[in-house]
């Protein structure tokens, strides 16, 4: 990886980070589109539960995950809302950026370097999409 | 504070319809593999780990649409701009798997579904606006980011057509079908504008500062642009 790639892949990181750590204080609390159409029909109480009327969301089940520590995008044991939201946002933004260039580069196309030639005459693995491209 | 994402929670839709979306779903990101590779070069791998963590972060912005009602970006046209539609779906996809498993966001039994709206609808939807705007709009900046936010605004509302598609087959209740598709519609072309505005201005940011990493750019180029190549002789020059 050249370290031009490096300095944009970091400052691109450093931006979800500071979307996902502080921004994400600043974000909406109500309900979705989804969920607000889903809880249409339906009267709900102070904790969002529904308390009686018919709409989507009424047959609603518990999450399998609800006891993971960051479940709702909080961390098990912090209080503060607003320090939670954002350890987990940053926990999850590494944690994305960690597993998905991971599994990108396992699964990458390993052929020759777009603009190099092919030595010794092996044609192997070039592609022809990125043939006018240097 | 509690930050709601938009992603279908347990128990809405039944089980058999939800376990064959699933079954979809899994199908679907093989192939988006297997076509994937072809992109996924040394430089659009960690692009692509980037593209997805950047997506979790500004899906825990939550922006007000209506009175008590939010959304958020889905990313769907964005990734497909920025990495490529087969890529770009499996960033999502990523995204959503993360989100189920360790933030409890968006059912576990709903996860075929979600990946199917959001990763698969919403991503191909918006490859293919870009693909017909970057025929027509001027590839600068500017003509990219017209290009996200328009194309970004149809893929919502398609992805959020899927939801009612999967309510219709599966439902748990049963509710009328052309109010729930109206309504759905209606929010998410105000969370689609939101959408489109967030995507617009990534889309201009990155193809100001690096076009090259662009995707979109990059496939849809009419001439190779010549500034791109130093001559032979710049290079025997100022080679570091």
């Amino acid at each position: 990886m050249s370290r031009r790639l490096g300095w944009f892949l970091a400052g691109g990181l450093l931006v979800a980070l500071v979307l996902a750590g502080v921004v994400s204080a600043l974000a909406s609390s109500s309900p979705d589109g989804l969920d607000a159409t889903a809880l249409k029909g339906c009267t709900v109480d102070a904790e969002g539960t529904i308390t009686g009327g018919t709409c989507m969301a009424q047959r609603e089940g518990e999450h399998q995950m609800a006891d993971s520590p960051l479940a709702d995008y909080g961390i098990k044991g912090i209080d503060n809302p607003y320090l939670a939201t954002g350890l987990s946002g940053v926990a999850g933004v590494l944690i994305t950026f960690g597993l998905g260039a991971g599994l990108f580069w396992v699964v990458r196309r390993r052929g020759p370097a777009v603009g190099t030639t092919p030595r010794g005459g092996v044609a192997a693995g070039g592609a022809p999409a990125d043939a006018g491209e240097r | 504070m509690n930050v709601e994402a938009m992603h279908i929670a347990n128990g809405i839709v039944n089980g058999p319809v939800s376990g064959a979306f699933a079954a979809l779903a899994v199908l679907a990101l093989a192939v988006c593999v297997w076509r994937g590779r072809a992109d996924l070069d040394d430089r659009l791998a960690p692009m692509a780990g980037l593209v997805a963590a950047f997506i979790f972060a500004v899906q825990m912005l939550n922006f007000q649409v209506l009175p008590g009602v939010s959304g958020h970006l889905l990313g769907g046209t964005l990734a497909a701009i920025l990495v490529g539609p087969w890529v770009g779906a499996l960033c999502v996809s990523t995204v959503l798997v993360i989100q189920c498993l360790l933030f409890a966001d968006g059912g576990l039994t709903a996860l075929g579904l979600n990946i199917t709206n959001m990763a698969l609808l919403g991503t191909a939807a918006g490859y293919l606006l870009v693909a017909g705007l970057l025929r027509l709009l001027p590839r600068t900046p500017t003509g990219l980011a017209a290009t996200a936010f328009v194309a970004s605004v149809a893929s919502v509302v398609i992805s959020s057509q899927g939801f009612v598609l999967e309510y219709w087959l599966g439902g748990t209740t049963r509710l009328s079908l052309p109010t729930i598709s109206l309504t759905m519609a209606g929010v998410h072309v105000l969370i689609g504008i939101g959408e489109g505005l967030i995507a617009g201005t990534t889309v201009a940011t990155v193809s100001r500062v690096r076009p090259d990493l662009v995707y979109a750019l990059r496939r849809f180029r009419a001439v190779p642009r010549p500034a791109a190549a130093p001559t032979p002789a710049t290079v025997a020059g100022g080679a570091a």
